[in-house]
This record gives C-alpha cells, structure tokens and sequence, in this order.
C-alpha cells in the first residue's frame, strides 16, 4: 500500500533526466558553474540552457552571472525551496520503490 | 516502477560523481610510493659514501656538500611523486571521461593543501633551527592529517591511509633516529600498499 502524501509529491518537474541530474549535483555542492554542469551531464549548451530556465522559473535553482577574468561565467545554486522540493521527490520515489 | 528505480540511481550517481573526486588513481600512490623507496635508498646510499653510520644514535653534522647532496635527493623525490601522482590521476579521468578539475577536485586539494602547505613551512623552520631529527614525524603527521581532511571529497579510503600516517608519524617522533625508516614505511611502502588495494577496488 502506498501513502497518498508519498505520491503527490512525486514531481512532475523532475520528470526528465536531465533535471533530475540538475539538481542532484545542486543538492550536494554550492555554486556550479554552466561548464562544469555540461560535462558531468555530458549535455549541449543549448539543451542545459533550456532545463535550467525551465527549473529557475520555477524558482528551484537561482543563477548567477559573474566575470572570471574577461570571461562571463553563470553559476547555478538550488534554492531552498528547490532543495525541499527536490528531497520530497527523493523520498516519494523511494517510498515507492520500498512498497513496489 | 523500474522508471522510479533508475531515476534514484541516476540522483546518487550525479551526487556522488559532482561532489567526490574519484579519479584519483591507485597508480598514483605506487608510483609515489616506488619514487620514495627510490629517495629513501640514495639517501642511505649518499650517507655511507660519506661514511656516516644514520642508526649510530649519535647527533651527525653534515658537511655542506652532504646537506647539498641530500637536498636534491629531497627535491627530486618530492617533485617525481607529485608528477607520477597528477600523471595517473590524470590518464585515469580522461579514461573515465569525468572533468578534472571540477568543484570536488578543488574541495579536495584545497583541503589536503592546508595542511600540507603548512606542515611544508613548518618542517623548513624546524631545519632551519636545527631539529633535523623532528622533520619525519612532522611530515608523516602533517601528511596524515592533509590525508584525514581530503577524505570528505575523494575515496573514503584515504582516510585510513591518513591515520596510518598519522600513527608512524608519532611513533617516529619517540622513536627519534629512525626518522627515515619510519618515513620510508610510510611515504614508500604504506602509498604502495594502498595504491595497488586501490588500483584493484575501483579498476
């Protein structure tokens, strides 16, 4: 038997791999800059573009443009409310497992 | 439910791959290790061609040429283990396909440099005042504890690497005057034996 509580929190959000891998890495380091993010996600720019407005939108992730020497550089960081979403849906998905 | 299953793998394995620095290489620490061997037998090698007996217990005054001979032995040992040590860490994660310097790489250099650039000014000033007998320990601790401090961002195992440092480094700090075969164990065999345990838990 499964609780409701853990199936409403499954995330529609985070329904696709790429932004679930998003915010993995957002949960466990600060400020990850775009370039770092497409290696370990071994994605295009335009592809990591599209996801991380998509979860900014959605307030789940705050950027941050900077100039590294004469470089622009964006970073990303989970917002708290991104960091609570997300960890629900961690839960919901291994609840479900748990009683699958 | 299979969908739920992988998606839960693929967040810890994103975590676990962004926030640890995991392509250190169990080569690395044999390479390193034979480097120090290598180190620890010219140095005996240059002292009994000086005809200086190291285990005598008598306090040894070095001729300059001596102090000079010996300092190249430790510049070259230092700088030939920290290249073999970035050569395999760097084959092994262009192997893997995993950026090298990443957050996780630099979480975990920043946490062994600390200690270890401060036990290297700390180990300058103790030759510079003469306690030549007090420079192993302090390595060993210095690195022991550099080791300790980078396992929170790299292979967990490092860390017991670091307490076995830690303990041959006080143990040399009593045991004073057999300050290089308990440098030797450490630097030289202990990096070997870890490396190879590594080589074969994550080839």
């Amino acid at each position: 038997m499964v609780k409701d509580i853990d199936i409403s929190n499954i995330n529609k959000d985070f329904e696709s791999r790429v932004r679930l891998g998003i915010m993995s890495i957002l949960m466990v380091n600060e400020w990850v800059n775009f370039n770092d993010m497409k290696q370990m996600l071994e994605l295009s720019d335009g592809n990591l573009a599209s996801h991380t407005m998509a979860l900014e939108n959605k307030h789940y992730l705050e950027v941050r443009k900077a100039f590294v020497g004469k470089k622009p550089e964006t970073s990303y960081r989970a917002t708290s409310e991104g960091k609570i979403t997300f960890q629900k849906h961690i839960e919901a998905l291994a609840a479900l497992i748990g009683k699958g | 439910m299979n969908k739920y299953e992988n998606d839960l793998t693929h967040i810890r394995q994103m975590m676990e791959r962004s926030s640890t620095f995991i392509s250190l290489s169990g080569l690395s620490g044999v390479g390193a290790g034979l480097v120090a061997l290598v180190g620890c037998a010219l140095t005996f090698y240059i002292l009994a061609q000086h005809q200086i007996d190291y285990f005598d217990g008598k306090p040894n005054y070095y001729s300059y040429q001596v102090i000079i001979q010996l300092g190249i032995v430790a510049i070259s040992t230092l700088l030939l283990a920290i290249g073999s040590g970035i050569y395999f860490t760097v084959k092994k994660s262009k192997k893997l396909g995993h950026p090298l310097w990443s957050a996780a790489t630099k979480n975990t250099v920043k946490s062994a440099g600390i200690p270890l650039v401060t036990g290297g000014l700390f180990c300058i000033i103790i030759t510079w005042h003469h306690l030549f007998y007090l420079v192993a320990p302090c390595m060993l601790i210095f690195y022991g504890l550099a080791l300790v401090s980078a396992s929170k961002y790299t292979q967990s195992d490092i860390y017991w690497l670091g307490l076995c440092q830690l303990v041959l480094g006080v143990l040399a700090a009593v045991f004073v005057g057999y300050g290089l075969v308990f440098w030797g164990i450490g630097f030289g065999i202990l990096h070997i034996v870890y490396g190879i345990m590594m080589y074969h838990k994550y080839k």
